[in-house]
């Protein structure tokens, strides 16, 4: 009996409720292993004069002290996505750019001497003007980060599909509407965290962490260090405390450290502690959208304009700018808009650089198409669902070919919309309104669609170039993925692959896949997804993103065992005297179709191929290990008229909910919430709701909580989880999850990516329910009470000049 | 009352999950530190080090505590359970099950916290219901599941503790 599409418990579960789980600060230690902390600055922005750490180097148990003289000497900048004259070090050398940067790293014999350390290493700064907001970023009196940049305009692009110009000119409406999405972070509980090491006999680095790729970010960092490729050897360790793309930040340190090591002579553990984390290790990019819709009367939409202003901090850290272009092919989500233009600006500002986080791109894109189309309702006075349902691409349009180029490649999105509708029942949550508007109260309902873009294209970061930058680049497009299935001398089965999980439950999902294939329990399928870069097979675009593991590591891995089976057939047939193509495998044994009772033993037919090579039928390798590719080839690079398709799958999502604001301190309330999810074939539902309420819950944080805030100073104030504040089991709902399941033709078993739907289509969902309740206009996220007070009550007056009497 | 040198390190014996144990820690150790890099109990886990996530929440004489607000001289002579106690033969007990059951973790790294804090409070709590183990909860940070399973997981074990006493008394 296959278990694929069914809920399975996991198996990465027991050990971690025992407490067994080996994460990176679990892990083993050479002797003598150093242990770092870091210096950060406390400026956003400053020259960097000198640096003193004579009287930290004095200090007994302290191995060295790591600037940026080391990383001049042994380093080089990492590489930049677009051609600009902008240095970025691991550590800073002469300048620091956001508060939080690097400025030095002390190893010592543990870390609380380590941190001794850090208070007596002296650094002179001389401070300079800081800018956070990346509208004043622009201005011509800005302040310049980069010197050489002349300002901190990175990468302006035009893009122009079908005739907007036109369309907007015939339309007899306009809607736009301009939007500020706010700079937040997934978080994971457990933070960054490397052990590093150096050989100096063959110039070797060696770092184990819980680095999720993408594996991009490999040549980026083996190119710093100055050594080929197989000279920065990663590995990674068995469990990860959790990522959302976050980890992927860890790519700078690794460098860092890597250098500490080879200073400090030892391997150098570093572990990052929360107030590091949230300072400045990553965030999502900050952005600002002006969108404008050409529209009919009944709430069609001819076309499309978008200007988006995306602030990535003060570095362009690679991979950006691809939080701006991961969507680039599907800009106009789940809806058949002919016609679109598209400004995009790359901006930098005195902020902590940006990177992977959750969603990645599409909580930005959504909130502001999604905040489009309930103006447009609302302008036009249509019912919110009229508009989103008649702008759906239809059912029998798939495949889907978008303006900007994505080709939505299957799904039923009017019938999915209609399905969560009345199966949600959107129409009591209607009822439910009128009946609290009747009793005064302020209750709003939201909408929002929108397609979840999976398995990205390699090439669709190029898309940031010009035809004729990426003629001279070379071609990018695929995204190639690796699994191995391996048949040990007893005819047990293991299985490897490059997905670098981060706590999803990769290995319970690749054993139900593996063991449908072969006719066995997942019980006998090992799954070992430890990765080590000298020695596994990878490709560039390995690694645990654009929810790339349901579709393509799966589709890798179930290709690598049907070739195994093919093989065991093979030998099969000659004992059963049938025809290879008519053996069967269920439950751990072989058989011909014809004469099921003449059966044999799965292992005994698995183990020949190690024990007698001479006897297997002519092409059947000895030894059985195969090792799949698997690359969409739907996933072409962007074209010379700049249209991508930027993912392999697009999942649908509709989500609609009911909230209810407190009239007198602007608290809102969820009342209801119901996500209904095209995820195409599921390969264990219960892996899928539970990425879902993950991902809800995100979605829940950066609607109404979450925020890594600055001053206009360019100081950093949400530095503690008292100040970002993260939801509780108190603010988090359960919401109810529908599905209405359309397998993907591209990928090998029909799966879609699902980890990040709902922080795209939630955060904006819950806006247009706010704006709802309030029949306002609404301030940007998180959607604070005092925000919200302010809408209702008005902005508070000036705070008394003189103090209260009695004091 | 006894006074410990700020630069010299101590001799800390404490009962770890009904084991003796013993370990060296200067005074400004923390008692979650103490437990994972002294005595090699590294399921409990560091997440914030300032209080609010929960992760590293341990029983202290039975009561929970946050080991990474607690220093190591605190437990010396006393008695500290962690997560690594609750299925001493690697037999899962009823709320480690039910969280399995109810894919109440992900990552994993929030969850030997929140057993801890659940471990201890249900003790006392035949029926709670589901208002107050969000409360209880909200003590604790997890990232990964929105917590929907476990709270079931948490409602489920109080339910089978109930069976069983049940079952016990009469």
């Amino acid at each position: 009996m296959s278990t694929l599409g069914t809920a399975r418990e996991r198996v990465e579960d027991a050990a971690l409720l025992m407490g067994r789980g080996r994460y990176i600060d679990d892990m083993p230690t050479a002797p003598g292993t150093g242990h770092a902390a870091i210096l950060r600055s406390p400026h956003p922005h400053a020259r960097l004069l000198e640096i003193d750490a004579a009287a930290a180097l004095a200090l007994p148990g302290v191995h060295a002290v790591v600037t940026g003289a080391d990383a001049r000497a042994w380093s080089t900048p990492f590489l930049v996505g677009v051609r600009q004259p902008m240095e970025h070090w691991c550590i800073a050398t002469d300048r620091v750019r956001y508060a939080g940067e690097p400025v030095a790293v002390v190893v010592a014999e543990d870390r609380y001497r380590a941190e001794d350390a850090l208070a007596l290493i002296d650094v002179r700064y001389e401070p300079q003007p800081a800018i956070v907001d990346p509208e004043a970023a622009l201005g011509p009196d800005a302040p310049a980060l980069h010197e050489a940049m002349g300002g901190n305009l990175v990468s302006e692009r035009d893009f122009r599909y079908g005739e907007p110009e036109a369309a907007f000119a015939q339309a007899p409406h306009t809607v736009t509407t301009t939007v500020r999405y706010p700079r937040n972070t997934c978080t994971p509980i457990e933070c960054l965290g490397l052990i590093a090491a150096y050989d100096p006999g063959e110039g070797v680095y060696d770092v184990l962490s819980p680095f999720q790729g993408p594996m991009t970010l490999h040549p980026v960092m083996a190119r710093a260090l100055k050594v080929p490729g197989p000279r920065l050897r990663l590995r990674s360790v068995p469990e990860s405390g959790g990522s959302f793309g976050v980890k992927q930040a860890l790519f700078p340190l690794i460098v860092a450290m890597a250098l500490a090591a080879r200073k400090a002579e030892r391997p150098v553990k570093w572990i990052e502690d929360r107030l590091e984390h949230l300072l400045a290790a990553t965030s999502a990019t900050n952005r600002v959208t002006r969108i404008e819709a050409a529209v009919e009367g009944d709430g069609r939409i001819a076309a499309l304009r978008l200007d988006q202003l995306e602030d990535c901090g003060a570095y362009l850290r690679a991979p950006e700018p691809a939080t701006l272009y991961r969507n680039h092919g599907n800009l106009t989500g789940p809806y058949r808009i002919a016609h679109l233009a598209v400004t995009n600006r790359v901006v930098l500002t005195n902020k902590t650089p940006t990177g992977l986080n959750r969603g990645f791109g599409g909580p930005q894109l959504y909130y502001a198409l999604e905040r489009l189309m309930q103006r447009i309702a609302v302008t036009l006075d249509l019912d919110p669902l009229d508009v989103i349902r008649r702008n759906l691409v239809a059912g029998d349009a798939m495949p889907y070919r978008a303006a900007a180029g994505a080709v939505l490649d299957a799904g039923d999105f009017p019938a999915t919309l209609d399905y969560g509708a009345s199966e949600g029942a959107l129409d009591a949550l209607r009822a439910k309104r009128d009946a609290a508007r009747a009793e005064g109260r302020l209750y709003g309902i939201g909408l929002a669609a929108a397609v979840e873009s999976s398995i990205s294209n390699m090439g669709y970061i190029t898309t940031v170039l010009s035809a004729e930058e990426r003629r001279k680049a070379g071609p990018k497009d695929g995204a190639v993925s690796h699994a191995t299935v391996a048949v040990d001398p007893l005819g047990a089965v293991t299985v490897t692959a490059d997905s670098m999980p981060q706590g999803q439950g990769h290995r319970t999902v690749l054993a139900q896949v593996v063991g449908d294939a072969l006719g066995l329990a997942p019980e006998q399928v090992t799954v070992a997804l430890e990765h080590d870069s000298q020695r596994d097979p990878w490709s560039i675009a390995a690694g645990n993103y654009s929810s790339r593991f349901a579709g393509a590591v799966t589709g890798a891995a179930h290709l690598a065992a049907v070739r195994v089976r093919e093989h065991l057939a093979r030998i099969a047939s000659q004992r059963l005297n049938c025809p290879a193509e008519d053996v069967r495998f269920e439950d751990g044994r072989i058989f011909g179709a014809a004469n099921p009772e003449n059966d044999l033993d799965f292992r005994r037919v698995a183990s020949l191929p190690h024990w007698s090579p001479g006897s297997l039928p002519d092409g059947v390798p000895p030894a059985l290990r195969e090792t799949a590719r698997w690359t969409p080839p739907e996933l072409t690079p962007p074209t010379d008229d700049d249209r991508v398709n930027s993912s392999a799958a697009y999942g649908f999502i509709f989500d609609f909910c009911g909230v209810e604001v407190d009239r007198l301190t602007g608290a809102v309330t969820i009342d209801r919430y119901v996500t209904t999810h095209d995820a195409g074939r599921r390969l264990n539902p219960a892996l899928v709701d539970g990425q879902i309420r993950g991902a809800f819950a995100h979605a829940v944080g950066a609607a109404f909580y979450e925020e890594l805030a600055y001053a206009d100073d360019g100081s950093f104030l949400s530095g503690t989880l008292a100040d970002y504040l993260v939801p509780t089991t108190c603010e988090v709902l359960d919401p109810l999850i529908l599905h209405r399941d359309v397998p993907s033709p591209v990928t090998p078993l029909g799966a879609k990516g699902v980890g990040e739907g709902n922080c795209m289509t939630t955060p904006v969902c819950l806006a247009n329910a706010v704006a709802d309740a309030l029949e306002a206009a609404i301030p940007d996220l998180p959607l604070t009470p005092a925000r919200i007070a302010a809408v209702i009550h008005g902005p508070e007056g000036a705070p008394p000049t003189e103090a209260p009497p009695g004091r | 009352m006894k006074r410990l040198g700020a630069g010299s390190r101590h001799r800390i014996g404490l009962t770890l999950n009904g084991r003796e144990a013993g370990g060296w820690a200067e005074p400004r150790m923390l008692l979650s530190d103490f437990l994972r890099h002294a005595l090699g109990a590294t399921g409990t886990h560091v997440g914030c080090e300032h209080g609010v996530c929960g992760a590293c929440t341990v029983r202290l004489d039975g009561a929970p505590v946050r080991a990474c607000l607690t220093l190591a001289v605190q437990a010396d002579g006393r008695r500290v359970d962690t997560v690594e106690g609750l299925a001493p033969e690697g037999e899962l007990n009823d709320l480690q099950k039910a969280f399995r059951r109810h894919h109440a973790l992900q990552c994993g790294f929030c969850t030997p916290g929140i057993l801890m804090s659940l471990d201890a409070w249900l003790d006392g709590r035949p029926a709670p219901d589901e208002g107050e183990i969000r409360e209880l909860l909200s003590g604790h940070l997890c990232r990964c599941t929105g917590y929907g399973g476990i709270v079931a997981a948490a409602l489920e074990a109080a339910r089978a503790a109930r069976a069983g006493d049940v079952g016990e008394d009469d």
